[in-house]
């Protein structure tokens, strides 16, 4: 059908996907937006780069990664289960697929020195790692909480070579981070590229970041494929941003595959939000009556993020995924059930797409249904604040 | 032409230099008797900064003002309310966020502000791209749209901008947040570019802390926005003898800059 609608599909030329994206932001940093639009454009087109990125990745980045059955985890829920195995790449998560893209971007458009926000800090320590190892200058800005919360990461990037700065205004986490990153980069991006860690920013950000990690996507359909899956019948990932979900969502827009977005529900964009402008997109925010921007609050520091990159509000919007949040005690659960029956220890991210499926097998996911789950991240960041919780410290 | 703009051309015309001060609105419960102060010494027109949480082109000292301000409850309704009292005739122009206005209603936002003697907005993070909805609820209200200039707009980009932009032109004097800048920056070329492109009154701000600079600016533009020097004045604990004294400083500056044109 010729005429049937194109998810995923690239946004319109000023960078909306339906109603949501565009650029939202000062116009000292217009120029730099518009100019990496057209450098990502013909990068993105030009096999030399594309083949660069995929040597990189296989040789550097662990990939492909593997597509894991979970037969004990299906067995007990009636269903078919595969992971799709991001955990195993480089520095742990998915975060390296788009910062090889990124640097190798930076590099060809001739500057030296990249700039980070980060939550948690896998995202900076992915770019700490593809900046140490393409030879750049790397500063990653952290909420100030966030580095007291996850002082090992800091320790890690350090060691890479990045300056870490914590940034003390407004909240103190990921959002203030941006917003750091952000004033950081008016007045530095003449030789200097802010390398957004997810599917959000100003385009072409949400776009290229998406481009970049829909390896996942078409790797997953692939491998799927040689193990007699012609179609999974869901697709599950967790969202913050969205970046791991946009992702391996790439893979399925077009099929009949129903996309699940699992949100924690204390981050919950889609769920608890409304329309809104935050760090140069239009998107829903989680914000109070007068438009001011809320914190979010989750369990897992990398889905404590107040918006949604604006493809998922969009794709949420048009139906075409469906986007769901899961509390804080079911996350721990969930995490426990993955790591006792399948010997994977999950990031506390991922853990949020566990539970979903563990509470819907039977439900709404129908008996024998195949599921394809993103395991977008691995644990080990998360094992001193897991053992807190369930001892009962923290 | 809308109001703002025939009253800064006539402004223009007298051939004094404008002279813009910026305050955070609800940063102090006082802030309108603040207002009224810089305009009796020498304000040609005031920019009303409306707190938002994540102030994007704004450095420490106007976030944290902010954030005060936010804390003492202050939302649009409580600035129309605040400046309902205000003893001033000269332009008020407001400056905020984009999320804000949104959030309001485009068209709602424009006529509340209207309403209280608003007539003109900067909002940063509205690009020309992205200001067809706003710019359309703004006409109905009267409210003219400034945008900026930066150092790093190329000239086809200025075009653009300063034909979209009302009232007058905002040249950035630097590659900055607001209230970072301790130097002094040649601000002949960012002003030269937007000369080139349109006859709008030009003001130069972001970089502007001192009466020296305010005199260096105002040789080739014709005016200046001074913000975060005087929100640290308010800050330290500046009342309204204070802020006369440092508007007043600064309108001496332009003054005999002026005289020398």
């Amino acid at each position: 059908m010729s005429d049937a609608p194109d998810y995923m599909s690239s946004p319109d030329v000023l960078g909306h996907f339906g109603e949501f994206g565009g650029r939202f932001v000062p116009e000292a940093l217009m120029p730099a937006c518009l100019e990496l639009e057209v450098a990502f454009r013909d990068a993105w087109s030009d096999q030399t780069f594309i083949d660069e990125y995929q040597r990189v990745l296989r040789e550097f980045a662990g990939r492909p990664t593997p597509i894991t059955p979970l037969p004990r985890i299906s067995a007990a829920l009636g269903i078919r289960l595969f992971a799709k195995r991001e955990d195993l790449a480089h520095t742990g998560s998915h975060k390296i697929n788009n910062v090889v893209g990124q640097t190798l971007l930076t590099k060809r458009m001739g500057k030296q020195r990249v700039i980070a926000e980060t939550g948690a800090g896998q995202h900076g320590v992915a770019t700490a790692t593809a900046a140490a190892r393409f030879g750049m200058a790397c500063t990653v800005f952290m909420g100030e909480v966030d580095t007291e919360r996850q002082s090992l990461n800091v320790f890690r990037m350090e060691l890479l070579g990045a300056k870490v700065v914590p940034v003390t205004s407004g909240s103190r986490t990921l959002k203030d981070a941006v917003n750091e990153a952000m004033r950081e980069w008016v007045t530095c991006v003449d030789d200097t590229h802010y390398c957004i860690g997810s599917v959000m920013g100003p385009h072409p950000f949400p776009l290229m970041v998406r481009e970049f990690q829909s390896i996942i996507g078409t790797e997953s359909a692939f491998q799927l494929n040689e193990l007699g899956v012609a179609c999974p019948d869901l697709v599950v990932a967790c969202v913050g941003g969205g970046s791991n979900a946009a992702g391996v969502f790439a893979g399925f827009a077009n099929t009949t595959a129903r996309l699940i977005g699992v949100e924690a529900a204390g981050g919950s964009a889609v769920g608890k939000g409304s329309p809104g402008v935050l760090h140069g997109m239009k998107s829903y925010l989680i914000q109070d009556e007068f438009g001011q921007i809320e914190e979010a609050s989750s369990i897992s520091a990398g889905l404590d993020y107040p918006g949604i990159g604006p493809e998922h509000a969009h794709l949420a919007k048009s139906g075409r995924a469906e986007y769901v949040a899961i509390g804080d005690d079911e996350v721990l659960d969930a995490l426990k059930v993955l790591s006792e029956l399948e010997g994977i220890i999950p990031a506390l991210e991922t853990a949020h797409a566990v539970a979903w499926i563990l509470k819907e097998a039977g439900r709404s996911i129908p008996s024998g249904a195949t599921v394809l789950l993103n395991l977008s991240g691995r644990g080990d960041k998360d094992v001193a604040q897991v053992r807190e919780i369930l001892r009962g410290t923290a | 032409m809308k109001s703002l703009e025939t009253s800064l051309r006539e402004l223009r015309a007298t051939g004094r230099k404008a002279l813009v001060p910026y305050f955070v609105a609800g940063a102090t419960s006082d802030w309108v008797r603040h207002v009224e102060a810089a305009v009796l010494a020498g304000a040609d027109a005031v920019e009303i900064g409306i707190p938002f949480s994540d102030p994007m082109l704004d450095g420490v000292v106007i976030q944290n003002a902010s954030l005060r301000a936010l804390e003492l409850g202050t939302t649009i309704d409580s600035i129309a309310t605040d400046l309902s009292s205000i003893a001033t005739s000269v332009p008020l122009i407001a400056m905020t966020y984009y999320n804000l206005l949104y959030h309001y209603g485009l068209e709602r936002v424009a006529g509340k502000l209207r309403e209280c003697g608003v007539v003109g907005a900067i909002v940063p993070d509205l690009t020309v791209e992205e200001a067809g909805e706003w710019r359309a609820a703004a006409d109905a209200s009267d409210v003219a749209t400034i945008f900026l200039v930066a150092p790093s707009t190329p000239p086809e980009r200025v075009a653009l901008v300063t034909s979209a932009s009302e009232g007058f032109c905002y040249a950035s004097s630097r590659m900055a947040v607001t209230g970072s800048a301790t130097d002094s920056v040649d601000v002949t070329r960012v002003v030269k570019r937007v000369r080139d492109c349109s006859d709008l009154p030009t003001y130069v701000g972001i970089g502007i802390s001192t009466p020296q600079q305010a005199r260096a600016a105002v040789n080739v533009s014709d005016g200046v926005i001074v913000g975060s020097a005087l929100v640290r004045v308010i800050h330290e604990g500046g009342g309204a003898r204070e802020i006369e004294q440092f508007i007043g400083s600064f309108r001496n500056a332009l003054d005999a800059a002026g005289g020398e044109s």
